[in-house]
This record gives C-alpha cells, sequence and structure tokens, in this order.
C-alpha cells in the first residue's frame, strides 16, 4: 500500500475533482437535451470510489451500477470516450449503444455499469471466479448501493463468494436512498455491514465521505481478499447529494437534510486535510480545480464535435460472429 | 456403430469438451459429486477434478452471473440449471446481462457461455418442472436458442455451442434422455441449420426437440396411406434457418408445424410467419399448427398425455390441409 501522503493526497483530491466536474459538466449536457436519458450522479460520493480505485492494478476489475461515473473515471477511463457515450456517439466507449449507464471500459479492468439494481454482484463473482482459477492475483470490487442490498442477487452472489473464497471486496455505497426511500425504511437494520455476519464473512461501516479513512480501510479489506481471504462487505455510509437523477423533485426528503449533509461534502473535507495537514495553499486547491475543470470541458467540448453512429451500425456488435478455436480432442469412455 | 442414448451423447461432449480446453469448466446444482440431477455430468469431477467440475448452491441467479462474469474475463463455463422452469429465478441475469452486455457494450467484449438446461413434459414432473420455454427466449436478441431432437445432434450441437462466443442456451428434452441412436467415439460438430430428417415430396412436417420422433412416426403412417413426407428438424431456435423450412414448404406447398410448447404464442407462430412471407404463392393449403393447449402442464398422467402432442394429433393436422 502506498502511504497516503501529500502527493497521493494531491492525487485523489484532483480526482475526486474531475468526477465532480465531470458530474456538472454531463448536468449541463442534459439541459442542452444532448444526452437524452437520465443522468445518475455521482455528487457527494466520490471519496469511495477514488479511495477504493487508488488500492487497483489495472488488472483488477470493478463492476459498477447506475450510479457509475465515478467509478469510471477512478479506475481510469478516458473522458472524452464517457462524454461520447453520454452523447450517444460512435466514439463513445459502447459506440452509442450503452449510454450513460452502461460504460464498460475493459482496458481498464472497468467490466461495465450495470441498470439493473443489483444485476452486477453475481456477475462480479464470476470474474472473481476466474482470478481464483487462473490464480492471476487480481482482485474484484463491485460497487452496488443500499438498495441492491435489497435484492436477492445480493443474497445469492455473497453467498457463492464466501463458500468459495472469492477474492472480490463488495462495496455497498449507502447514500441513504433507494431513489426515493430512505434506508431507514427500506431495511431493519442499522448497519448494512451487519449483513455479512449471514455469510459468514466480515463486514465493516466506513464513514464513505471521509477519502482518508475510505483509503485505509479499504486497504486493509483489499489485503485480506487478495490474500485468499474470501471477500469482504464494505458499507461506505455516504449521501447522494443530487437526486436521484437530473430532474428529479425530491420530494421525499428536506432542505434541511440536504443542507447538513453538504456540510459534510467528502470534496471539502478531503480540501481541508489539504490545506491543514499538507499546508496546501487555496491558491494551488483552486489551481487544482481549475485544471481538472479544464480536462473535463475540453473533453466534453471534443466529444459534442463527434459523429453519430452509422444507421447501418444497428444490428452490428450483438453476436460475436468468431468461433473459439479449439480442438477437440477425443476421449475414450470408461 | 454403437449407440448412446443422449443423456450418455451429452456426458461424452462435457468429456472431450473438459480433455481439450483448460478453460471450461461447469457449475450448477448437484452436479459434482451426485453426477447432475439430469445424470449428464457423471464422471467430471473424477476425470478432471474439483477445480473445474463445481457444485453450487441452489442459486440460480449466481450461477448464470458465475457464467457471465467468468466468460467476460477469459474462461468458457458450461454451466447447468436442472430445470429450465428454474429460469424465472435466474432471467435477470439471462435477460438483462447475458443477452445485453455484448451489444450495449459496442461490441467490446464476447460472452462464450453456456446454459445447459432440461425443459418439456411426458414424465408426471407437474407444472413447473416440464415446461417448453423457448418461445420467450428465442424472443430475446443476444442469445442462441439450442433444442437437440436425439443423441447424435445432442452431441455436435452441444460442442458447437461450447465453441461458440456467444451465450447459448442449450435445451435437453427430458423424455430424450434414454432414447438411443448412432453415434460416431470422435468429436464432431453439428452447426445451426434445419436439418432434413425424412426427405418427402407431397407435405412438410416441421418440429424440434422431442416432436421430431412423433413427426417421423407420423410420416411413417402417411407413407402407409400413400403420402410422401418431409420431416425438417429445427434444431436452433436461435439462430433460425428460415431458408431450409422455406425451400421445403416451396416444395411441398402444404405445413404442418409441431411443438410440444403451447401453440398460443409458440415458436410456431414465427416459423408460419416465414413461411408465408417467402412462400405463399406456393401454398396449396393454410400452413397448420400444433401445439399444446394454453394451460400450464398438468401432473396427471392421463392429463398430461392430452396435454403433450403426439403423432396422432400431427397425423390429424396432415389429413386436414392433405385434402383438395
Amino acid at each position: 500500500m502506498r502511504e497516503l501522503n501529500k502527493k497521493l493526497m494531491l492525487e485523489l483530491y484532483s480526482q475526486m475533482i474531475q468526477i465532480r466536474e465531470f458530474e456538472k459538466e454531463a448536468i449541463e449536457l442534459a439541459k442542452m437535451n444532448l444526452t437524452r436519458a437520465a443522468i445518475h450522479t455521482y455528487n457527494g460520493q466520490e471519496a469511495i470510489a477514488v479511495g477504493v480505485c487508488a488500492h487497483l492494478e489495472k488488472e483488477d476489475y470493478i463492476i459498477s451500477n447506475h450510479r457509475g461515473h465515478g467509478h469510471c473515471v477512478a479506475k481510469g477511463a478516458d473522458l472524452r470516450k464517457m462524454f461520447a457515450e453520454l452523447m450517444a456517439r460512435e466514439t463513445g466507449y459502447c459506440k452509442g449503444k450503452g449510454g450513460s449507464m452502461h460504460i464498460a471500459d475493459l482496458s481498464t479492468g472497468m467490466l461495465g455499469a450495470n441498470g439493473i439494481v443489483g444485476g452486477g454482484l453475481p456477475i462480479a463473482v464470476g470474474a472473481a471466479f476466474t482470478a481464483k482459477y487462473k490464480n492471476n492475483g487480481r482482485i474484484v470490487v463491485c460497487f452496488f448501493g443500499d438498495g441492491a442490498s435489497n435484492e436477492g442477487a445480493f443474497h445469492e452472489a455473497l453467498n457463492l463468494a464466501s463458500i468459495w473464497k472469492l477474492p472480490v471486496v463488495f462495496v455497498c455505497e449507502n447514500n441513504q436512498y433507494g431513489i426515493s426511500m430512505n434506508v431507514s425504511k427500506s431495511t431493519n437494520i442499522k448497519r448494512l455491514a451487519d449483513r455479512a455476519a449471514a455469510y459468514g464473512i466480515r463486514g465493516v461501516t466506513v464513514d464513505g465521505n471521509k477519502l482518508d479513512e475510505v483509503y485505509r480501510e479499504f486497504a486493509g479489506a483489499a489485503e485480506e481478499v487478495r490474500a485468499g481471504g474470501g471477500p469482504v462487505l464494505m458499507e461506505m455510509a455516504t449521501y447522494r447529494m443530487s437526486g436521484h437523477y437530473f430532474g428529479d423533485n425530491e420530494n421525499y426528503r428536506t432542505k434541511e437534510e440536504v443542507e447538513a449533509w453538504k456540510k459534510k461534502d467528502p470534496i471539502d473535507y478531503a480540501g481541508k486535510i489539504l490545506t491543514d495537514d499538507y499546508g496546501v495553499t487555496e491558491e494551488e486547491i483552486r489551481k487544482i480545480q481549475q485544471e481538472e475543470k479544464q480536462k473535463v470541458l475540453e473533453a466534453s467540448e471534443t466529444a459534442k464535435g463527434d459523429p453519430f453512429p452509422a444507421e447501418e451500425d444497428l444490428t452490428n456488435d450483438l453476436y460475436d460472429p468468431s468461433f473459439g478455436e479449439i480442438v477437440w480432442k477425443p476421449w475414450k469412455m470408461a | 456403430m454403437r449407440k448412446l442414448s443422449m443423456r450418455e451423447a451429452v456426458n461424452e461432449a462435457l468429456h472431450i469438451a473438459f480433455n481439450s480446453d483448460e478453460r471450461i469448466f461447469t457449475a450448477g446444482e448437484d452436479i459434482a459429486v451426485y453426477g447432475g440431477q439430469l445424470r449428464c455430468s457423471y464422471g467430471l469431477l473424477e476425470n478432471f477434478g474439483e477445480k473445474r467440475v463445481l457444485d453450487t448452491p441452489i442459486s440460480e441467479s449466481a450461477i448464470v452471473g458465475l457464467a457471465v462474469g467468468a466468460a467476460m474475463t477469459g474462461l468458457r463455463p458450461v454451466v447447468e440449471l436442472s430445470y429450465v422452469d428454474f429460469i424465472g429465478v435466474a432471467f435477470d441475469q439471462i435477460l438483462n446481462q447475458a443477452a445485453k452486455i455484448r451489444y450495449m457494450y459496442g461490441g467490446m467484449v464476447s460472452l462464450p457461455l453456456v446454459i445447459r438446461t432440461q425443459g418439456g413434459a411426458g414424465l408426471g414432473n407437474g407444472a413447473q418442472h416440464s415446461q417448453s420455454l423457448e418461445a420467450m427466449l428465442s424472443h430475446i436478441p443476444g442469445i442462441r436458442v439450442l433444442m437437440p431432437s436425439n443423441a447424435y445432434d445432442a452431441k455436435g450441437l452441444l460442442l458447437h455451442a461450447i465453441r461458440d462466443n456467444n451465450p447459448v442456451v442449450f435445451i435437453e428434452h427430458k423424455a430424450l434422455y434414454k432414447v438411443k441412436c448412432e453415434v460416431p467415439e470422435e468429436p464432431y460438430e453439428c452447426d445451426y441449420t434445419c436439418d432434413i430428417k425424412r426427405q418427402g415430396e407431397d407435405i412438410t412436417i416441421v418440429a424440434y426437440s422431442a416432436m421430431v420422433n412423433q413427426a417421423l412416426k407420423a410420416a411413417e403412417q402417411l407413407e402407409t396411406e400413400g403420402v410422401s413426407a418431409e420431416v425438417v428438424d429445427v434444431r436452433s431456435l436461435t439462430p433460425f434457418d428460415a431458408d431450409t423450412v422455406v425451400r421445403s414448404a416451396k416444395k411441398t406447398g402444404r405445413v404442418v408445424i409441431v411443438h410440444e410448447a403451447c401453440k398460443k404464442g409458440g415458436f410456431g407462430g414465427e416459423i408460419a410467419a416465414e413461411i408465408q412471407e417467402a412462400a405463399f404463392e406456393n401454398l396449396k393449403k393454410p400452413v397448420c399448427r400444433v401445439g399444446a393447449p394454453f394451460v400450464p402442464v398438468p401432473f396427471g398422467p392421463n392429463l398430461e398425455s392430452c396435454f403433450v402432442p403426439d403423432s396422432g394429433n400431427i397425423l390429424e393436422a396432415a389429413h386436414r390441409i392433405l385434402t383438395d
């Protein structure tokens, strides 16, 4: 594990800013009607993706959910290709066939965002199975929300991963809401991490708005999982600062609640560590913000100029026309 | 040549596959120690070990999700669902994941996986263990749907499916497991085209899975009546080789389509539509469908045998359209 020093903090802070700026720009594009469908922003949860992915190698895998932009950026995705996908361009990660909810980037180990709540959990088990099968030292991180932890797929996936001791960290981003339903109403337990007990695995609740805590806690989990100790369930307590998607009327929560959580904005928290503990000046912080904003805007501008896919592409990419190059060897039945 | 049952043929194909490529593994309920509820995976654990032959808990979503995630990351899973009826539990992983991922991600990744399962009625297993759900599956772009009608095809189609770089649902009919036919020992593959099981001139009977044997039986009876019937076996619903069916329809001008699934909304409707679109002018009579009534599969033997179409139903339909 790399020590969380000034250099690394600056790096991670920049990533958090980049994610926040990405989402700001995504909303701008939505306002211009360039993104068509729902944009689920990651605002308020940046410390989780960044603090977790800081421990991953390029070859490690992540699986994401509908709120996946932050995960993609933290794992190293190309901003222009992301924007191009949001705007359905042929240069997008999925050639305009996926959209905001379905960005995948196998080149950085990002196995895909998923529009079905809980849908990624069993797939994460499969990816972790491959890692163990090939004994290649890779681990898998499965990001999902509090809502997904009420799905049957959650139970099946955690159970199977636990009995086979698969190298996967289940990162539950408890942002307090499944669309409109508060987690206090959707479950009867205080800590979602307690669900780990049902699978005989370690469960831990972490303050997901504190980058340093996410970083340190995940380091321990990654180490355990990499060493073959089997899966860990990490609950990251956080808050969805924006609505479920851009345009949400948010009639299910009070302004006071939202304001109270704004005081715990993970970006402010990380910025304060930089200024208070590492002597980074306000000016340097502003510079980072400017630089990241610039990168994001440039990527967006470039993507805006990209072409839409040709209509002939509609039916392409459905089936792989090739067959595996396997030569069948006879088998003499006993 | 030696004869094998469909169960033995599937088992042999699995052994050939496991012997040929280390990326191939299997997982499912009771498939390892027990040898499979379908008794198709016996011997695999002994011959290839527990790393590649894995019993799972009763968790159908996890079984299919395991296959999806493993296929995306370089393995070639062949998983088993004991009954096709259980896809209800695993359906998100089939419908929204396995079938969508390649297209939704712009062709970035392939999913070489096979879901072997058992379908069909006739053995008194009741409404939740006897269904024919292939029409539903054939309506989902992104997966292949295969239904062998005999041991020879089962071996060849399964090996083809395992080498396919796409998700395949492979449905074995439970009433065919003990039915034997000649099967060569060496590895071979069958492709996804329709197979003409019997040549004829006067009428075409299109069938698949267990109904192929009923169609052949009806064709024999028709022969004694001086009618030459052609039997076309639709071994693969997706992709569907409409050309072979249309060619036969054009030749005979009379077509009976038969499947065990409910007639309403069944794959027979799709076959009939393909025929009338391409061969309307050549048809001497309307295309005729034979299928089960629109009810769940009943348990009792007399009710179940009324439910499942047989050669008698096919003959009736044939006689109806053989009149001028």
